[in-house]
């Protein structure tokens, strides 16, 4: 079966589409949409999470073909949602609270923490913490994520907007030196 | 300057990941590769009689398939003892042991193919309990016998086998379970070939070095044919040391001319690394009647599952930790690291010293109780200082803050109760420990840096390269804060390095920000003192005065100054086309292999302390428990970076919450019963409260910076406090972790 799915505002398209592919199958190996990230298949971890038609779900979960002329809204389509070129405020949050280690969880984390906060705009740590179980996160004990969460709730958006362009992304840092060359 | 050394500044690769485009090794794609799949043993202990791999073959799209009589080198790897299979050959000897690799246009058909391939297998009854493998009837894992490590230390009069009289003894048995690492990431790589017989491989991986070391090994090639870099690692906790992927992925690219990727499922993963070693601990502490402790006897069987990896080094930690951060004067302390047909263990975060500190501190609070006194208090009058001495006899040189971190600890409020419910208890439970940091028993660890100085585009701009394993840890911001510090420049570039570059050593042992940290330091001051001789030679008469000041001059602001912080000259001006370029090799002070007789000896660089209090409510008709606070105080020497500093403590802390209550990767008879995330469970933000961190900054005088290695300690005291914890809410003698509703209700 041929399918097309709306990926953070880009239509992408795929033939041959097999029973029991999935949405993150597809999104990962077809698309090379690796923002997506994939610790388990088996709908446990969060890490795959992503917005269907601004639902949250875990990509590993939903078929590849319930995704057809679908819209689905990873994390690398959130910076720039409505919000200029630059990160969401809770992927600065993020940042600032030291909420990012190996930042495998991060991807999913980041677009669970932003659903909770359209949901309850100001959470207590208690609602964090019950609403954002599905995502696993093994490095950092959750504390910093927490934080992060709670702060981009709360007053610290405009300071975070401003200071992004200091941006601490190395040049020529290539742990992770990626795609070859 | 918040980027310099005590500063908080964001991660280096902290915008790549929370945008996900950073590439972590599973990420990697590269035209015309094929994926590759392993099958592996359904069985713990079986002779292989036969393997057909035509019906792999015959299925369209599979391009290769391997065995272990296509191994063209060495057939057998290891970092320390050279003692397991790449692929299977005449036996298999635990659940998930590859068998064979398949390489495939695509994963699936991988996948499916290399079921396809038939084994014949003569079953085998499995060794598995530990305890009784060391039996010198049992039957043997390999050749040699099932004892793998033995390591003894003897101390005082039990050099002589004899303890003194004690008031008050008390026994107990322990039990730790099999823990895993649960990394995040998979593992995962992609090798390509060079063209000229080599291979490339990116891998996600702690020490590129010691992998390449044994891919060209069996690949029957030269080292320098092989690569071996750094892909971006989704956490690590010590189950990267070992091999996974690296040799199938690479021999397959060689031998289709393709590139190959790998990446292992969840399930296959559990499979697919070592574990943590469960543990069986015997101890005996006599104390006189106030409680001060006069003798340990302790004796613990450590798992190592059929193969060696790192059981050899992890069971000297387990006998040299084996009383913990206390004085204690006679000590017979025994660690055995036994083959039998369970999952491999080797390194995890602790690496020893979790299975023991569990041991001592229930022990501790048994004699406690005995005694009469308060928990706390019994560790207290216990612990160890500065100038204390070890079972080993090492004394220990620098801050020794065991009673300062409970103290501080025991001061914090504990939280008030919610529930008036009365089958739901409150406990608080205590916990310390110490760890010994970098490799131990004359081990020469070094790690090697690179720092370049130059100008571009008018501005200095300093390049420090390493092969330092990022791991998750956040080394690539400690080199950058180091190369700030010393340098006093804006501009620097992390440059991360493969094989060909010289080795950092491995993101373990609790080395990296001290060793890597210390190779980078060592560079900077040798670029500095060029600078300064540029300086002198440039300022010369004019500036005559600060000729005699010279060494109170300092870099800053891209700029030499004077002793009172005065721009002298700029560092542009300064350097105009040169370039001052440095590498250096660090090293740690050496260290004494142990008396193989009595143990005793200098075995380790340095010490780090730590210790935990955890507050739960147990639920008194389910025997679940609910952790209500957890604090952890932590001598980091100095904090180089306190915010991310604060996250591995927490991090750590919550693993160790894990142990204590509910992960426990299952074996039974040789089969692993729970390889997944629905079955294995690791601690979720809802299943932990809030980490109260407070950082004690004693400096090592030894140490770069005063640093001490920081990153096991948070995991290996937490465990134990929460089973006090336990302990006192319930008056149970919670001597297993985890802890299982049975081992706190009667449910019968
Ligand atoms: S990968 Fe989808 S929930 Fe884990
Ligand atoms: S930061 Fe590593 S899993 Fe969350």
């Amino acid at each position: 079966m041929r399918i097309s799915v709306t990926v953070d505002g880009k239509t992408h398209s795929a033939e041959d589409v097999w029973a029991g592919e999935s949405l993150l199958r597809l999104l990962r190996d077809r698309w090379g949409l690796t923002g997506v990230k994939n610790a388990c298949e088996q709908g446990e971890c969060g890490s795959c999470t992503v917005r269907l038609d601004g639902v949250l779900v875990n990509a590993c979960l939903v078929p590849a073909m319930q995704a057809d002329d679908r819209e689905v809204g990873t994390v690398a389509g959130l910076g720039a949602a409505g919000d200029g070129p630059g990160l969401h405020p809770v992927q600065r949050a993020f940042l600032e609270a030291g909420a990012v280690q190996c930042g495998f969880c991060s991807p999913g984390m980041v677009m669970a923490a932003e659903d909770l906060l359209r949901r309850i705009p100001d959470p207590t740590e208690a609602e964090v913490r019950a609403e954002l179980a599905g995502n696993l996160c093994r490095c950092t004990g959750y504390q910093a994520i927490v934080d992060a969460v709670r702060s981009a709730a709360g007053g610290d958006r405009d300071r975070a907007k401003g200071d992004r362009a200091k941006g601490d992304c190395a040049k020529g840092d290539r742990a992770g030196e990626g795609r070859l060359s | 300057m918040n980027d310099v050394i005590g500063g908080s500044p964001r991660r280096a690769d902290g915008a790549a990941k929370i945008s996900g485009v950073f590439e972590y090794s599973s990420d990697l794609v590269c035209d015309g590769m094929v994926w590759a799949a392993t099958l592996r043993s359904p069985h713990a202990h079986a002779r292989i009689l036969a393997i057909d791999t035509e019906p792999a073959r015959k299925l369209a799209g599979v391009r290769d398939v391997i065995t272990h009589e296509d191994i063209p080198g060495r057939k057998l790897y290891g970092q320390m003892m050279v003692d397991q299979p790449v692929l299977a050959g005449d036996v298999v000897r635990y659940h998930g042991e590859p068998v064979a690799v398949v390489a495939a246009e695509d994963p699936e058909t991988a996948r499916l193919a290399a079921e396809l391939i038939r084994v014949d297998y003569e079953v085998l009854t499995p060794v598995t309990d530990p305890v009784a493998a060391t039996a010198p009837d049992s039957p043997a894992v390999h050749p040699g016998g099932n004892v793998l490590a033995r390591k003894v230390i003897r101390r005082g009069s039990a050099q002589n086998g004899e303890f003194p009289q004690a008031a008050v003894v008390v026994r107990g048995e322990y039990t730790v379970g099999m823990q895993d690492h649960v990394f995040l990431g998979t593992e995962s790589g992609l090798a390509v070939p060079d063209g000229d017989g080599g291979v490339r491989l990116h891998v996600a991986t702690q020490w590129p070095h010691v992998d390449q070391e044994q891919v060209a090994a069996s690949l029957g090639l030269d080292s320098d044919q092989v690569v071996v870099s750094m892909a971006g690692v989704g956490g690590a906790f010590g189950g990267r040391e070992d091999l996974s992927v690296h040799i199938p992925a690479c021999l397959i690219a060689l031998r289709l001319g393709r590139p190959v990727k790998m990446v292992y499922s969840r399930t296959e993963s559990f499979f697919g690394h070592v574990h943590r070693h469960p543990a069986v601990l015997r101890y005996e502490h006599g104390a006189d009647p106030d409680g001060r402790l006069v003798y340990v006897k302790a004796e613990i069987f450590l798992d190592g599952g059929a193969y060696a990896s790192s059981s050899p080094a992890i069971a000297g930690n387990a006998a040299t930790h084996a009383v913990g951060p206390y004085a204690v004067p006679h000590v017979h302390a025994e660690a055995v690291a036994v083959y039998t047909n369970n999952p491999p263990c080797g390194a995890m975060r602790g690496f020893g010293t979790v299975q023991p500190c569990f041991g001592f501190e229930s022990q501790m609070d048994r004699l406690a109780e005995a005694v009469g006194i308060d928990p706390v208090e019994i560790r207290l009058r216990n612990a160890l200082s500065e100038g204390g001495s070890l079972p080993t006899g090492q004394v220990l040189d620098s801050a020794a803050p065991v009673a300062e971190l409970l103290t501080r600890l025991r001061a914090l409020p504990v939280p008030e109760r919610t529930s008036d419910d009365p089958a739901i208890v409150r406990g608080v439970g205590y916990a310390s420990c110490l760890k010994n940091a970098m490799f131990s028993e004359g081990f020469d660890d070094h790690s090697t840096a690179n720092v370049r100085l130059r100008v571009v585009g008018g501005a200095p701009v300093a390049t420090v390269t390493s092969a330092a394993a990022e791991v998750g840890q956040g080394v690539l911001g400690v080199k950058r804060q180091i190369v700030r510090t010393e340098l006093g420049v804006a501009e620097v570039e992390v440059v991360g390095a493969d094989t060909r570059f010289p080795s950092a050593g491995p993101a373990s042992a609790s080395r990296q920000t001290y060793m890597v940290g210390g190779a980078v330091r060592a560079a900077c001051l040798e670029v500095r003192e060029e600078v300064f001789a540029l300086a002198r030679a440039r300022l010369g008469g004019s500036l005559a005065e600060h000729r005699d000041l010279a060494e109170h001059w300092d870099l800053a602001e891209d700029s030499v100054v004077d002793a009172a912080g005065e721009p002298l000259i700029g560092l542009a001006e300064l350097l105009g086309e040169t370039v001052i370029d440095r590498t250096s090799r660090f090293h740690h002070r050496t260290t004494e292999p142990l008396d193989p007789v009595n143990g005793q000896g200098d075995s380790a660089v340095t010490f780090g302390f730590a210790a935990h209090r955890a507050v739960v409510d147990v639920d008194l008709e389910l025997g679940l428990v609910q952790v209500v606070e957890l604090a952890i105080a932590q001598d980091v020497g100095r904090a180089v970076n306190p915010l991310a500093l604060r996250g591995q403590l927490a991090g750590g802390t919550v693993q160790g919450v894990g142990l204590a209550l509910m992960e426990e990767l299952q074996v039974a008879d040789g089969q692993v019963l729970n390889p997944s995330l629905s079955g294995y469970l690791i601690p979720t933000m809802a299943d932990v409260p809030s980490v109260n961190v407070d950082l004690l900054e004693l400096a090592d005088p030894h140490a770069p910076y005063g640093i001490r290695g920081i990153g096991e300690l948070p995991a290996i005291s937490s465990t134990a406090a929460v089973a006090a914890a336990v302990r006192a809410a319930t008056g149970r003698a919670v001597s297993r972790v985890p802890i299982r509703p049975e081992d706190l209700v009667d449910f019968s």
